[in-house]
């Protein structure tokens, strides 16, 4: 009897404690899937660009942090259910997400691209280098033509609910067939594997596979950014913590102001991503 | 509760059933055959075929469904060898990727199921065979496998049940069954819970009808 009744104490007591500890930490969800923003290396500890600039902000704000993981597919409704406080997931801000959530200002930029294995008829499309969707030019307009044309009855692979996912939904580029993955680890896998003509996703999501396997993936077409594509990346917050929210719009106006974003940007991405 | 959404996302979810029924329906029927294969090698007297009909069984209930088909569509796709024979028309779809992953596991239990149905035949039933002067093929095929098949109708019922459920790895390799769907649906509108609960109610309903058409069959096949 003593014995349970010091064990369950002993429950009681630690389990007091790890909630009062955790009571004044923010809880920042990420993905630890997305190299260069985020991923995890060989034991398993997370680590990328958004870790890094995580621990960074969380100084700024002056407050301790925790990082979670959560698969993609359940950012956003993880975020809502409290699972934790803010998303830093290289997530777009895009105005279908900001009716479920705000967004701090953003943090980074990257562009999206095609990517195909080498030697694929998609090779060598006539585009222009990179084409802005918010308010496209007569170039960026003839380029989804040209894609459109190039993608007919293609079957095109992405992550699932992401912008890449969300801009071939669009119908800019046609009917396509898209294949929806749950990691972009599945998407790069298929695309080697050839059951994917082509895949849409940041192009440094493909650079670095291309590096790390020695496969011979290689980018095509135009690098898209705007429109479906969002106006960059920024930290998710649920949208009645307006006082989580101001924070992180000031770190990150800190972090900026002091070269943090641009350096450790720099580091990950081998340019500078930040804005 | 978003019930504008559960009702506008009911139609979706409907459709995305049939792809369901089909992987479900498929792998049972391919399923069955094999079932019924292996569970003729268990047996066996022999004991090589013997042995090979039950590492089968055990290595297939022995490992994760989810871990099977992602064998199957990731590891088979990544065999540089494979992609260049006729075998990768198949394999390149995750469609038929699935439905091999499903029939190879179901066809694994069901085995099991029809092989513990034929030990329990009493050996007069047989006996009584014989003594008509009946084959033994005849004995097999006329006596022993009907009584199999009706003896092991309630644990088969089960195993359809279980497949059902398991059809929803099935969006693990980019398949848009209902939960795919389900899904999709989720990541556009960020509510997991209304779309989750109108797409367990699918599920429950399939498994109701698949309940009640095996309760029936037992009645009628019962002797």
């Amino acid at each position: 009897m003593n014995i349970i009744k010091k064990f369950s104490l002993g429950v009681l007591i630690t389990l007091f404690l790890s909630f009062s500890a955790n009571a004044d930490k923010i809880k920042i969800g990420t993905e630890g899937a997305y190299p260069p923003w985020n991923s995890k290396d060989a034991s398993g500890k997370l680590i990328g660009f958004e870790v890094e600039l995580a621990w960074t902000l969380c100084r700024y704000i002056g407050q301790q942090c925790e990082i979670v993981e959560q698969d993609w597919d359940g950012m956003i409704p993880a975020l809502i259910m409290r699972k934790f406080d803010a998303i830093m997931a290289g997530m777009s801000i895009t105005a279908e997400r900001q009716k479920a959530i705000s967004f701090s200002q953003g943090y980074a930029d990257e562009v999206a691209s095609l990517a195909v294995m080498k030697g694929s008829d998609l090779e060598g499309m006539d585009t222009p280098a990179g084409i802005n969707l918010t308010k496209p030019n007569a170039g960026a307009k003839k380029a989804l033509k040209t894609l459109t044309a190039a993608l007919a009855g293609k079957t095109v692979c992405v992550q699932t609910a992401t912008i890449h996912q969300n801009f071939l939904d669009s119908g800019d580029v046609g009917k396509v067939n898209v294949r929806t993955y749950k990691t972009q680890d599945e998407v790069n896998l298929d695309l080697a594997s050839g059951r994917c003509d082509a895949a849409l996703a940041a192009a440094v999501a493909f650079s670095d596979y291309a590096e790390k396997s020695g496969k011979p993936v290689v980018l095509v077409g135009p690098t898209f950014s705007g429109g479906a594509f969002g106006n960059g990346v920024g930290v998710g917050i649920r949208k009645d913590d307006t006082e989580l929210l101001n924070a992180f719009n000031k770190a990150i106006d800190k972090a900026r102001k002091n070269g943090d974003i641009s350096r450790i940007a720099t580091k990950w991405f081998g340019f500078d991503a930040s804005m | 509760m978003d019930f504008e959404l559960m009702i506008n996302s009911f139609p979706k979810l409907l459709n995305a059933t049939l792809i369901t029924l089909k992987l479900l329906s498929a792998s049972l029927i391919f399923g069955l055959f094999i079932g019924l294969f292996f569970a003729i090698l268990r047996v066996n007297n022999n004991p090589i075929v013997n042995k090979f009909a039950y590492g089968y069984s055990y290595v297939f209930r022995g490992t994760p469904l989810l871990v099977q088909i992602f064998i199957i569509y990731f590891g088979l796709g990544q065999i540089e060898y494979l992609r260049s024979t006729i075998l990768w028309v198949i394999l390149k779809e995750p469609y038929w990727c699935a439905i091999i992953a499903f029939s190879l596991n179901t066809g694994a239990y069901t085995s099991e199921i029809l092989r513990s149905a034929f030990q329990t035949i009493k050996p007069g039933i047989i006996e009584a065979g014989q003594s008509l002067g009946i084959s033994k093929k005849i004995i097999f095929y006329k006596i022993q496998i009907p009584i199999a098949i009706r003896q092991s109708l309630p644990a088969y019922g089960n195993e359809i049940i279980l497949m059902m459920k398991g059809t929803s790895l099935a969006s693990t390799v980019t398949l848009m069954d209902l939960t795919g769907v389900a899904k999709y649906i989720i990541s556009t509108t960020f509510k997991p819970i209304e779309v989750f609960i109108v797409a367990g109610g699918i599920y429950l309903f399939m498994t109701f009808i698949i309940h009640n058409v095996i309760k029936f069959l037992e009645k009628k096949y019962s002797y």
